[in-house]
């Protein structure tokens, strides 16, 4: 079988109950500017590369692994993952 | 084809002219950008070199004057230290995070090029004033990416001056200062020799970012939106962790006696670096330009050549040292590329592949050297007699609640500072919001402390030079004598920034001159010789000039530092005294400015007697005779009593204030000073023998800041009002304006 | 013989020389640690200093914990050596998993480089041997990620077998429980945010680091 390429994408976010500073400043800001209604700020990082697999399944495998020992830190964040044939 | 192309990239026609006459020859485009970036205002300096001639350079520690990346001097135990001050201006008002980040990281360079480790950053910034908005975000910014930068290539920024004015609102002003310290003998400069060596390009990959940028942004002004708009893709991102590695990487280097020459790339990139090393070699080059690694493809010869991206050198190195540098640089993870040869003869040319075609060659020196020089008209303002005239003392009214008045005239700048490291290689025995600050001198090699230390200020007014730019600069650089006085310390070498408007102004250009006179008339005074300097010109928006201002930063040495310097912290019961000329005057003063009075005179400065201040000044601070000191400048007597109360937590009862003209005045050569009782006969001998006048103020005592007939204020207020000033109007997450 | 502290080296770390002054000024002996060598030699303890590691880039800590040098760490702390990671040093070794929970960043999102009064609440640990339960240290914090973040379950673990070493008298950085250090069950291993290299000696305003350090070298030479 002939490896095929993913392009992904992983959001990484504070975890639901970790306090995010950055979040709540950008919330509080947010009315000042005339915006009404804005609720529940969360702030993440995105990181997007590509991977090489056989299938989708084992790219997504190999990508889940990547965020569980590298690109999160569980204590406090959590991925989710997109995943998709380039 | 060059007819149109020579304009676009800002060259005159005159210009072209000498550029045909120097080749024999059109240029062509590779050619042509380089003269252009070279002979930019902001490399070639060509509209005010003329009067930098008259500065003066030379003493007989001076061991690199003006002309090379840093000033060096001899601090004595073998250890030189290296000195600079550079402008980010243009950047910071466009991207403040990146254009601060990107300054701190040109300065560091800088030094560390000269094969000194930097050890300290100072930071003097102009924002517009607090209420504007789009100021406060750009003030955050700067503040940010100073922080970012600084604190993460690990250099600690010790101190600074945060100042906010109208005259800034459209022109904000980021000039780094950086000091580093070199075993003597390790003096490295920029310079090829030797045909047959490598030149070898270290650190980060060369993209499309900032073509033109420095050059471009700091030569011509803001005209409108759109154009700012076009200019965005200049700015640079600065990596601190990539400059990190390149500062470890190339000292070892240095240390291990593997280069023959080191340059650092600034404003106008490869071009610059390249021609710069082999014109002071006296030798030529031959540059590959498609060796350089680039991290956007389909890039032309003369983008690689004008690229301004970030932390990159480029170092000469014998044939036989290569590998073990390529070795040291992949230790540091430090891409390293040989893209070039030394040659003989002068010419610098640009090549596609060592022995492959030739795409550009010039004289590296005409670069340089030919750069055209400009004698740029100069004009006194058509209304100074009268502007002169109209004097502060008489047009203000003393205000309605002076407590609150002189209450507005000073903040507490930690919210700046905090976010700065102050503190890293345990040198800092006296930092941030301080007259000066101290660092212990220990040998950069061995680690050995001297016992002595260092002392850093920088120091700049433009209130003083829009009233009067040539007694402004005198008074700037007699405040930074009396900084350095205040810490026990002599004064051993300047540096200079100069700030200033649009050159094509003669009024900007008589301004400069001005000062110029102004600083050579002091440093002569002092015998402190000028040993390097940066001119930031263009510095407008909307067609109007920011008011000229020269910053000096001045480095001094404390020849026994065994105790830390007193500071301004007095102690309940000391004596407070006024060393120093009486003055009432308010011409320039922050209050008069503040007040909406931008005009006036300035009293020429009395330098015998200032030097005789400073003499006193530095005698009390190194025998102890003094518990407490601080230089009165911005916000005049008041603002130096409200100061040392809240540093103390110890009010102070004052009498003998004659009126708001004597509590705000800004005239030179004073100090307050705390004495306890039983010294006080002492110091006024010492006073009266170098015949330095001595008013008694008071009594330092109490919880209020009490000037008899003029102020009451509770310390709690003084100091609520005093710390709220910065995290009030920039702490709570400001927006763009 | 003076104890031998092994200090790492990152790329991006920049207290590694500080931490190797003040910890001779008090007569152990410092030696630096390359981060991509694999083996701590014959020291006796080991800091892991303050810096951007690998420029703090992803997250402080996320990269240097992969190190091969950190194995080494590990197995010297496994064997039961002190180890202290300060600032940066903290972060990488929560990352590494040898501390629990988080440096998240500062509550005023802001870097802060300020002085700090923090509590010593427990003795017996490598760093605080010789200080005195409640004593009051004047340390220097200088970070942006010093918020310490935990689950609560961890931080009940942290209370009930005392291993809060430090807490904050004014937490500058909204950490949990006023957290300003922590250390392992075996207490040979201890993280704090605080800078004790830098309050080494009266000139640069506070020598209250010394009894940390002290206390390395004492436990470090056992």
């Amino acid at each position: 079988m002939t490896p095929m390429t993913f392009d992904v994408q992983v959001e990484v976010q504070l975890r639901p109950g970790v306090a995010d500073p950055q979040g709540s400043t950008i919330e509080r800001a947010i009315p000042n500017l005339g915006f009404d209604g804005v609720s529940k700020v969360r702030v993440g990082k995105s990181i997007r590369f590509q991977v090489q697999a056989d299938t989708e399944d084992a790219a997504l495998n190999e990508v889940n692994q990547l965020c569980e020992r590298f690109l999160t830190n569980p204590v406090i964040e959590d991925a989710t993952i997109s995943i998709q044939a380039a | 084809m060059t007819d149109a192309l020579h304009r676009e990239l800002g060259l005159t026609d005159d210009e072209l002219a000498r550029i045909i006459e120097i080749l024999g020859r059109e240029p062509n485009h590779v050619e042509l950008a380089m003269y252009s970036v070279m002979w930019s205002e902001h490399c070639s300096y060509k509209s005010s070199r003329i009067h930098l001639k008259r500065l003066p350079t030379e003493a007989d520690h001076v061991l690199v004057g003006p002309g090379e990346n840093a000033g060096v001097i001899d601090a004595g135990d073998g250890i030189a230290v290296a000195l600079r001050i550079e402008s980010h201006n243009h950047p910071s008002y466009i991207e403040p995070y990146q254009g601060a980040a990107t300054g701190v990281g040109g300065i560091i360079r800088d030094i560390f090029t000269m094969g000194a480790r930097p050890i300290a950053i100072m930071d003097p910034l102009r924002f517009g004033p607090l209420d504007d908005p789009r100021s406060r975000w750009v003030a955050e910014g700067v503040v940010s990416g100073v922080s970012g930068y600084g604190n993460s290539v690990g250099v600690p920024n010790v101190g600074g001056e945060t100042v906010f004015d109208e005259t800034y609102k459209g022109n904000p002003l980021v000039n780094v200062f950086c000091l580093g310290v070199l075993p003597t003998e390790r003096l490295v400069l920029g310079q090829a020799s030797g045909t047959g060596n490598l030149a070898i390009l270290l650190g980060s990959t060369t993209g499309r970012d900032g073509i033109g940028g420095v050059s471009v942004l700091a030569s011509a002004g803001f005209s409108d939106d759109e154009a700012d708009a076009d200019k965005r893709p200049s700015v640079q991102v600065g990596d601190p962790f990539e400059e990190k590695r390149l500062i470890e990487a190339c000292l070892q280097l240095l240390d291990e006696g593997l280069v023959v020459g080191i340059q650092d790339l600034g404003g106008a990139g490869l071009c610059c670096a390249a021609s710069e090393t082999a014109s002071r070699g006296g030798v030529g080059m031959d540059f590959d330009v498609t060796a350089v690694p680039r991290r956007e493809e389909g890039m032309e010869p003369y983008e690689v050549m004008t690229s301004e991206s970030q932390e990159r050198m480029l170092a000469i190195v014998e044939p036989g040292e290569a590998d073990r540098v390529l070795e040291i640089c992949e230790k540091w993870e430090v891409l390293a590329t040989v893209v070039g040869k030394v040659t003989e003869g002068g010419s610098l040319r640009i090549v596609d592949g060592l022995d492959g075609p030739v795409v550009g060659e010039v004289p590296a020196s005409s670069l340089h050297d030919d750069a055209p020089l400009y004698d740029r008209p100069r004009a006194e303002p058509a209304d100074l007699s009268e502007a002169r005239a109209d004097l502060a003392d008489d047009a203000l009214e003393a205000p309605p609640d002076m407590a609150a008045a002189l209450l507005s005239l000073v903040h507490d700048a930690s919210w700046v500072y905090s976010q700065y490291d102050h503190q890293l290689f345990l040198n800092t025995v006296v930092g941030p919001g301080s007259d000066a600050a101290v660092l212990r001198l220990k040998h950069p090699t061995t680690g050995v402390d001297t016992g002595r230390g260092l002392a850093l200020t920088t120091d700049g007014n433009h209130r003083w030079c829009a009233v009067d730019p040539y007694v402004g600069t005198v008074m700037t650089v007699a405040e930074s004598v009396l900084n350095l006085a205040c810490v026990g310390a002599r004064p051993q070498a300047l540096v200079n920034c100069l700030n200033f408007g649009n050159p094509e102004h003669p009024e900007v250009m008589w301004q400069l001159s001005q000062a110029v006179d102004g600083m050579t008339e002091a440093c002569e005074a002092f015998d402190l010789p000028v040993v390097g300097g940066n001119v930031s010109l263009y510095n407008e928006s909307g067609g109007s000039n920011i008011d000229p201002t020269p910053i000096v930063g001045v480095v001094g040495l404390v020849d026994d530092l065994s105790t830390v310097p007193p500071g301004m912290s007095w102690a309940d019961g000391d004596r407070l005294v006024m060393l120093g000329p009486p003055s009432s005057w308010l011409s320039g003063s922050k209050w008069a400015f503040d007040s909406g009075h931008r005009r006036g005179s300035l009293r020429p400065v009395d330098l015998e007697l200032h030097i005789r201040v400073t003499n006193l000044v530095r005698a009390l601070v190194v025998s102890g005779g003094v518990s407490a000191v601080h230089d009165i400048s911005t916000g005049g007597l008041g603002g130096a009593l409200v100061e040392m109360a809240i540093a103390s937590g110890v009010g102070c009862t004052v009498a003998r204030v004659g009126g708001h003209g004597e509590l705000f005045s800004e005239g030179p050569s004073r100090v307050v000073a705390a004495i306890r009782p039983d010294h006080l006969p002492a110091v006024e001998a010492a006073a009266g023998d170098l015949g330095v006048p001595l008013t008694r103020l008071g009594l330092a005592h109490g919880d209020a800041i009490a000037v008899k007939g003029l102020v009451d204020v509770p310390l709690a207020a003084a100091r609520s009002a005093w710390e709220r000033c910065l995290p009030d109007a920039l702490g709570a997450g400001t927006t763009i304006g | 013989m003076p104890a031998t502290v092994g200090v790492v080296v990152f790329p991006g770390s920049n207290c590694e020389h500080d931490v190797v002054e003040s910890v001779e000024a008090l007569g152990g002996q410092g030696r630096l640690l390359w981060h991509g060598d694999a083996d701590v030699g014959d020291v006796d303890a080991v800091v892991i200093p303050g810096g951007f590691a690998h420029g703090d880039y992803l997250r402080p800590g996320a990269i240097a914990r992969f190190s091969p040098m950190m194995s080494a760490v590990t197995d010297f702390a496994a064997s039961g050596g002190p180890v202290v990671g300060i600032c940066n040093g903290f972060q990488v070794l929560t990352e590494a998993g040898l501390l629990p929970g988080a440096l998240q960043k500062n509550a005023g999102l802001k870097f802060l480089c300020q002085p700090a009064t923090i509590e010593v609440l427990v003795t017996n640990t490598a760093l605080t041997g010789n200080a005195t339960r409640g004593q009051k240290l004047s340390i220097p914090i200088n970070h942006f990620e010093g918020n310490y973040t935990c689950t609560p379950d961890t931080l009940a673990e942290l209370r009930a077998e005392d291993r809060i070493v430090f807490t904050y008298s004014d937490n500058p950085n909204g950490s949990t429980a006023n957290i300003a250090g922590i250390c392992n069950a075996r207490r040979n291993v201890v993280g704090l945010m605080p800078h004790p290299e830098r309050a080494s000696n009266q000139l640069l305003g506070s020598d209250d680091g010394n009894v940390l350090l002290g206390s390395l070298l004492d436990a470090a030479s056992q």
